[in-house]
């Protein structure tokens, strides 16, 4: 394969292994489709329309594909799950809903490389037997929107889309639907209710299954963005050499967003597993700002439970399996490691804080965004996520009670696995696990405690965003 | 029909922006982009189009009145209740006509503590607006001249060149508060 260069001070760090972000910030790089075919594009839909869709799906279990939009469910059992004897149609959807906070992956791939996740979700598409799909795009990314569209329309052209794709007999068409800025349309059910054309509001499980009752309850799959462009890619080298990439049962690379606190924040891909967090936070990140340390990492999007950089955690790193003492900075990052030490690897949005930051003010941030966006659904979701963005508001203008933390504390888990969707537990996880780790913080900063503490000039600057929560928390 | 009553309404949602809006008017434009649209959907699943059809909307007039839910439903065949229920849940959908250039500021973890906040504020200094009167009903503030309008926009996604911002549909990324003036002189 042709040397890839990279566009000056864009270049990957040298414990990346680009695979999905090969063509991101490349030099030279656009795209179009004829970029796209210059470089080998469209040779996996070829090698792959001349295998039996089921076979394919083998391919993808052997590679052991997780799903990259957050739960990490095995791709290929995912697809299996359609019924052998369907008559009904099946719709294959692209979830391009990135809404996560700490996410950022999936905007790269659609403004930069359309083409790798188009060729991607045709291959997916004969393999399920789907013969429409659906891009869903966040509104937020407009651009994206009109750069897939216009990559549908060339790759119809080129013949990869619609009648007869490269000779073959399948037929398949792509449409692109907007979504119009709700958090909510990521998860996969509200999505479909929201393409549907109703308020996305999730549907139960069971019965209300995707892959048996899904769009027009039809069976449906229902795919992240970069799960799909790995799919072009275990078509490419077949699933067992992919499974060769990071560890076993944590296969293939995925890609880390980095924000917040670090001298480099940005998005890294890397092999899972392969890399630990502090190789991660203080190799290819820069380590943390000048004079700061670092104090609190969120390792997989804000529902992910918070991790403290002081502790210590007792787990079994692959490809051991005996449970030994490591310090936070050698967590492996891979999805069963992440989520033996109390969190989850989730959408790969690495948030970190570091020692100016006051937790309180964190957890509010988080709060707000989860009162906002909750769909209103279930009661104990819809009140409890309000309840506490105003608990945490009133403790960051320093108004609260120590008895508000255990209101704080008891809201949470009354949310927690009482809701449709995994909703309750992403916005009662950031409370649960903040009350675990930082309980002294926020009770020192509660009315009773708040004498015993000065702020510091920087935690001063931070109080000045509250007048804005308090101000929210009083209105209805 | 009360659709005196609709249209009550909706001159008192423009009242949130001095902006001039024409009234609805659907163009041929419309009508094919529409059409265009609804074909994405199978036959009998119309409804599906009801996002597509309201961003038509949207794009055209700014926002989206009660005569154009009524347009909506019609072309779908749905009651105007449907059309009008997905309307008020989704925040990418306003009811309240937003300034010529509409800044949306991400207020969310990696944004706020790369400084979005002080971002809205300068925003809001510099371009006249007063923010006080917004909530959640109403999140939009408008400037005096209607030039500008501003609202908190929840993850953008793209948390590694905090803080960041959409103007209509132009994305600004590693803004900070200083480069505020740049900012609005690229629109003036």
């Amino acid at each position: 394969m042709a040397k890839v260069t990279y566009i000056k001070g864009k270049e990957p760090h040298q414990l990346e292994r680009r695979l999905i972000f090969r063509n991101v910030d490349r030099q030279g790089w656009n795209p179009s489709i004829s970029r796209y075919l210059s470089d080998g594009g469209y040779k996996a839909l070829r090698k792959a329309l001349k295998k039996k869709p089921g076979e394919i799906t083998e391919e993808v279990k052997r590679s052991g594909l997780r799903g990259r939009g957050g739960a990490g469910f095995p791709t290929g059992v995912k697809w299996g799950f359609i019924q052998p004897g369907n008559k009904k149609p099946v719709y294959l959807i692209c979830n391009c809903d990135e809404s996560e906070p700490g996410t950022f992956k999936d905007r790269y791939i659609v403004h930069q490389d359309p083409h790798q996740l188009i060729e991607g979700m045709v291959i997916s598409c004969f393999a399920v037997g789907a013969e429409i799909a659906y891009i869903y795009i966040r509104e937020e990314f407009p651009e994206a929107a009109r750069i897939v569209e216009n990559a549908i329309k060339e790759a119809k052209k080129e013949g990869f889309l619609g009648k007869n794709i490269c000779g073959t007999k399948f037929n398949c068409e792509f449409h692109v639907h907007r979504g119009a800025g709700a958090y909510i349309c990521g998860e996969e059910t509200g999505l479909i209710e929201s393409l549907e054309g109703k308020r996305p509001y999730p549907r139960i499980k069971p019965p209300y299954f995707p892959a048996a009752m899904g769009l027009y309850m039809c069976p449906t799959i229902v795919n992240n963005v970069e799960t799909l462009c790995h799919v072009k890619h275990i078509m490419e080298m077949g699933g067992e050499k992919y499974s060769d990439i990071g560890m076993p049962r944590n296969t293939g690379t995925r890609i880390l967003c980095v924000s917040g606190d670090v001298q480099k924040p940005g998005y890294y891909e890397v092999e899972v597993g392969k890399m630990t967090m502090g190789e991660l936070l203080n190799d290819v990140c820069g380590g943390p700002l000048k004079g700061r340390k670092f104090k609190a990492v969120i390792p997989g999007g804000s529902s992910a439970k918070i991790l403290r950089c002081s502790d210590t955690y007792n787990v079994a790193c692959p490809p051991e399996t005996e449970k030994q003492e490591i310090s936070f900075e050698e967590i492996p990052l891979d999805f069963d490691t992440m989520a033996a030490c109390g969190s989850m690897a989730g959408s790969g949005g690495v948030i970190v804080m570091d020692d100016s930051r006051r937790m309180s003010w964190v957890l509010n941030n988080i709060n707000e965004f989860y009162a906002h966006e909750s769909c209103g659904q279930c009661t104990p979701c819809r009140e409890g996520s309000t309840w506490m963005k105003k608990i945490t508001a009133r403790l960051v203008a320093g108004q609260a009670s120590p008895d508000d933390l255990d209101t704080l504390e008891s809201v949470a888990y009354q949310i927690d696995g009482r809701t449709i969707c995994a909703f309750g537990e992403a916005c009662a996880w950031p409370v649960e696990s903040m009350l675990d780790k930082f309980r002294d913080e926020l009770l020192a900063e509660t009315v009773e405690g708040n004498a015993q503490s000065a702020l510091n000039a920087e935690q001063e600057a931070q109080r000045r965003y509250l007048k804005d929560a308090v101000a929210c928390a009083d209105k209805p | 029909m009360s659709h005196s009553i609709l249209t009550e309404q909706v001159s008192s949602h423009q009242t949130s922006g001095t902006r001039h809006h024409d009234p609805f008017d659907v163009t041929e434009k419309i009508e094919q982009e529409a059409s265009l649209r609804i074909q994405q959907y199978p036959e009998d699943q119309k409804r599906s189009a009801v996002l597509p059809l309201l961003h038509i909307v949207q794009a055209e007039f700014g926002f989206i009145s009660s005569e154009a839910i009524e347009w909506v439903a019609a072309k779908l065949d749905l009651n105007p209740i449907k059309v009008e229920e997905v309307v008020t849940f989704y925040p990418g959908l306003r009811q309240h006509a937003p300034g010529k250039y509409h800044i949306r500021v991400c207020r969310t973890l990696s944004c706020a503590m790369g400084g979005s906040y002080e971002l809205m504020d300068k925003i809001c200094e510099l371009a006249g607006i007063d923010r006080s009167q917004s909530s959640h009903h109403n999140p939009i503030a408008v400037s005096p001249c209607g030039t500008w309008s501003v609202e908190f926009a929840e993850c953008l996604a793209s948390c590694g060149t905090a803080p960041v911002c959409l103007v209509n549909d132009d994305f600004h990324e590693n803004l900070p508060a200083a480069k505020v003036p740049q900012l609005l002189e690229n629109y003036r």
